[in-house]
């Protein structure tokens, strides 16, 4: 903060150009990150026809106006995903939820393997993940679905709630508790009218994160899908032979749904932080 | 009910948390056991897997793919290096400098999440093929040799990985170099430390549970990484990962296949073991 603010013009030349290396090198790294992303939108513009997305022929909107009749198959991948992904966001927030508040607000043993339990999800490469899993359905003869696929991501995704609704929970302070508590409350109404309006924010910010983690996955998706297609896995089969346009299209309308969401959360949580002071006034 | 959780109150947050553990327990330590037993068996799918306790497997495993090992070691520690020199100044320029643009930025360091991984390492194979718009166009200007490729080589391989686990080597950079008090930084300078002194014994040592962190989730997604290397890469870039999936879903060689995928999460926790202690009287938090 003191540093953005000493005054610009009192400083020479070189020390401004100095001072500029690390904007500019910023901007460009955000370009980085997002060049491949603006490639993908772009092509989903051009001008051909069938799946050799290669060389642009001229802008289109054809593929946007007939976005879900060309490849039946397609959709349907991209139902599973979203069927997957909304199944093992309700099911892991749930029970990542629960026991984030079981290690932040109780004394009990067994807390250390319990960490361990949830780190060590995350430490293993998504590809040990999967094949563990294959693992365990190819010896137990169970058959690779639909099914098997949100199990698994409810598996991966509950170390990332807990981690996350930890880290809200943490933060937040207990007087607030012992305050309605004191003024009468019984223990569920205090969790009902206080304790769970504060971590909201941590639960929905969970909740979001494994969302996009389940619609984006592909590593733990590929062992677990047997025949069943998700969307990344309809576009990596697609690869092989060339990416038609509506996977841009498709690519580019989930990357705008996902801005709008984070735009919206982000408006919530202004007003939740607007409205703090007058809460805690009295 | 609630009288009797009234008497019995140290029970509660076993209640909160059996189910999650549970399905961990189920579908993840289950699996890491029947991988175990898995690699130990010797068969095939047609004549029937029976458990010999067959152990040399690892040594032959960690022979036969040596190559491979070796490969995804040296990806992921360039990638490790690469996305911290990119990383850090970055997380520095948007903790310190970012005022009130942080946000924005620190949105744009996870936007591409928003797209997928898969369609996004697409986008890299488009974008660095041989007769692409960027290669095509310096070669149409004779500023690169017409036989020049990007694609099916190690640089190409490399990029990809770095360009996928950047961001979340940016977040935890940020959240520990946004906890440091400015003043630290300028007492340092006052006391007529370098710029330089200022950074590498104040700023860096303070970030050290950041660095950590974040080197752990480059290198670990990028050791197992195979898509990059399927995608982007050719016959010689093959990872570890490639070998995993192809004798998991192509070869059904599942005790090699196992014996493959232990080797590499142990890999992993031995080395984040070290690292720890290498690292060991500074603050963690992981």
């Amino acid at each position: 903060m003191t540093l953005a603010a000493a005054p610009r013009h009192q400083l020479p030349i070189g020390a401004r150009m100095r001072r500029a290396i690390l904007p500019v090198f910023t901007g460009l790294v955000v370009a980085y990150l997002f060049l491949p992303i603006l490639v993908m939108a772009v092509f989903g513009f051009n001008d051909i026809e069938g799946r050799f997305n290669f060389t642009w022929q001229g802008f289109t909107l054809d593929h946007w106006m007939n976005l879900f009749n060309r490849y039946p198959a397609l959709n349907e991948s991209l139902i599973n995903s979203l069927t997957v992904a909304a199944i093992s966001t309700v099911v892991a927030t749930a029970l990542g939820t629960l026991i984030g508040l079981a290690l932040t607000r109780y004394e009990f043993r067994g807390r250390d393997p319990l960490n361990l339990l949830i780190f060590l999800p995350i430490a293993t490469p998504e590809i040990v993940l999967g094949a563990s899993l294959l693992a365990l359905f190819v010896s137990t003869g169970v058959s690779r679905d639909l099914t098997t696929i949100t199990i698994a991501h409810i598996m991966f995704n509950i170390s990332f709630v807990v981690v996350t609704v930890r880290a809200r929970i943490a933060g937040f302070d207990r007087s607030l508790e012992e305050a309605a508590m004191d003024l009468g409350a019984d223990e569920w109404t205090t969790f009902r009218k206080v304790t769970f309006p504060l971590i909201f924010p941590g639960i929905l910010a969970a909740a979001l994160l494994a969302f996009a983690l389940s619609i984006d996955d592909f590593v733990i998706t590929q062992f677990t899908a047997g025949q069943t297609l998700t969307f990344p896995l309809w576009v990596y089969g697609a690869s092989r032979i060339g990416v038609p346009p509506q996977v841009n299209v498709m690519g580019t309308l989930i990357f705008l749904v996902a801005l709008v969401g984070i735009v919206i959360w982000v408006l919530l949580q202004r007003r939740d932080l607007s409205a703090t002071p007058t809460s805690t006034e009295h | 009910m609630s009288d009797w959780l009234r008497h019995h109150r140290a029970l509660v947050p076993y209640l909160f948390l059996i189910p999650g553990g549970l399905f961990l327990v189920l579908f993840f330590v289950i699996p890491l056991i029947t991988t175990i037993s898995v690699a130990l068996q010797e068969g095939s799918l047609g004549t029937g897997y029976r458990l010999t306790f067959n152990f040399g497997i690892f040594p032959e495993a960690i022979a036969r793919w040596d190559e491979q090992f070796l490969r995804s070691l040296q990806f992921g520690l360039i990638v490790t290096v690469l996305t911290m020199l990119i990383g850090y100044p970055m997380a520095y320029t948007i903790a310190f400098r970012g005022g009130r643009y942080k946000n924005i930025l620190l949105l744009m360091v996870i936007m591409p999440f928003f797209t997928s991984f898969i369609i996004r390492t697409i986008s890299w194979k488009f974008i660095l093929a041989d007769q692409g718009f960027v290669l095509g166009t310096l070669k149409d200007l004779g500023w690169l040799e017409p036989g020049f490729r990007l694609l099916a080589t190690p640089v190409a391989v490399i990029s990809g990985i770095t360009y996928n686990f950047l961001p979340f080597v940016v977040l935890p950079l940020y959240v520990a170099l946004e906890r440091i008090d400015p003043r630290l930084i300028e007492a340092a300078t006052d006391l007529y430390a370098s710029r330089l002194q200022a950074f590498l014994r104040v700023t860096l040592p303070l970030s050290i549970s950041g660095v950590f962190a974040a080197t752990i989730l480059s290198f670990i997604p990028a050791v197992g990484d195979y898509l990059n290397a399927e995608l982007l890469g050719s016959r010689s870039e093959t990872m570890i990962g490639n070998v995993i999936q192809r004798l998991y879903l192509v070869n059904n060689d599942y005790p090699q296949a196992s014996a493959l995928s232990l080797i590499l999460m142990f890999g992993i926790v031995i080395s984040i073991f070290f690292y720890r202690r290498v690292l060991r009287g500074q603050e963690l938090t992981i």
